[in-house]
């Protein structure tokens, strides 16, 4: 994919994340969220990753957004009131943020395959669901019968949790 | 073409949006969206990673990082449907999302 390509998906990704933090009603972040994960599946597809490319939009943009919307129809919120604002907090969380930001830039910067572009793939590569599901069910088999168990156990303590009767 | 580095960048990027909305925002919904953010900023580096490291003998990509990710997926989609009824039965309680009203742990 072309560098021009890449930062239009990057930005749009990052505008909409920033979208997710800043907007004071719910239903906008969960909105934006959408937008970003669109954004991060044209990633992964720059990146001939094609099964989680696709995975990324069935499961993030498909179930985990109507999730989040859900519940905030069902807790009927509004946008957020303006709250007296801690001053400590706010500047505390830029300051730990901004921190990990330069972190990042001088690791990378100093990470000398960083500055290498990606080697080209032969044709054989294109089903990468192919090989994906190959890995899963052989090397990977008993970590994902584990992983069926943690969704189960989820399953069942979401049951529980929303059956219980509260005082 | 882009290189493995710009696509760190980004993915650092978007970790520190989602860092800063887990720090900054007070109500528990956009914070496990946050964190949303924070685990896919996760998932991009990994997949970058995989690009990049092709396998010598026939040039494919490390589909061992591409399985990964569909763990984190995977646990991230359990972590997300658990956090919200945890949410939903703290509303029923106290009728409200924001953590500072939400401060009997604290000492």
């Amino acid at each position: 994919m072309s560098l021009v390509l890449f930062w239009i998906f990057a930005l749009l990704m990052l505008a909409f994340g920033m979208g997710v933090i800043v907007n004071r009603n719910p239903v906008a972040s969960a909105l934006n969220l959408v937008v970003s994960f669109l954004g991060l599946a044209a990633l992964f597809l720059s990146l001939d990753a094609y099964f989680i490319a696709i995975i990324q939009v069935l499961v993030y943009a498909g179930a985990i957004m109507v999730l989040f919307l859900f519940i905030i129809m069902l807790l009927d919120l509004r946008a957020e009131k303006r709250r007296k604002i801690n001053w400590v907090a706010l500047a505390g969380g830029i300051v730990v943020a901004l921190a990990f930001l330069v972190q990042t830039f001088s690791v990378v910067g100093k990470f000398r395959p960083a500055r290498e572009t990606f080697s080209p793939l032969p044709r054989s590569t294109i089903d990468d669901v192919h090989n994906v599901g190959i890995l899963l069910f052989s090397n990977y088999n008993l970590p994902f019968q584990i992983i069926g168990l943690v969704v189960l156990v989820a399953t069942i303590g979401v049951v529980v949790l929303s059956k219980r009767e509260l005082p | 073409m882009a290189t493995l580095g710009d696509y760190l960048i980004v993915s650092g990027m978007l970790f520190t949006i989602g860092f800063a909305g887990v720090m900054l925002r007070r109500n528990i919904i956009i914070i496990l969206m946050a964190l949303e953010l924070m685990l896919n900023a996760a998932n991009l580096s990994l997949v970058a990673f995989s690009r990049y490291h092709v396998a010598p003998v026939n040039g494919a990509p490390n589909y061992n990082a591409q399985v990964f990710v569909f763990f984190v997926i995977t646990v991230a989609a359990a972590e997300v449907a658990v956090g919200l009824a945890i949410v939903v039965a703290l509303y029923r309680l106290r009728q409200t999302t924001h953590v500072e009203d939400l401060r009997s742990l604290k000492f």
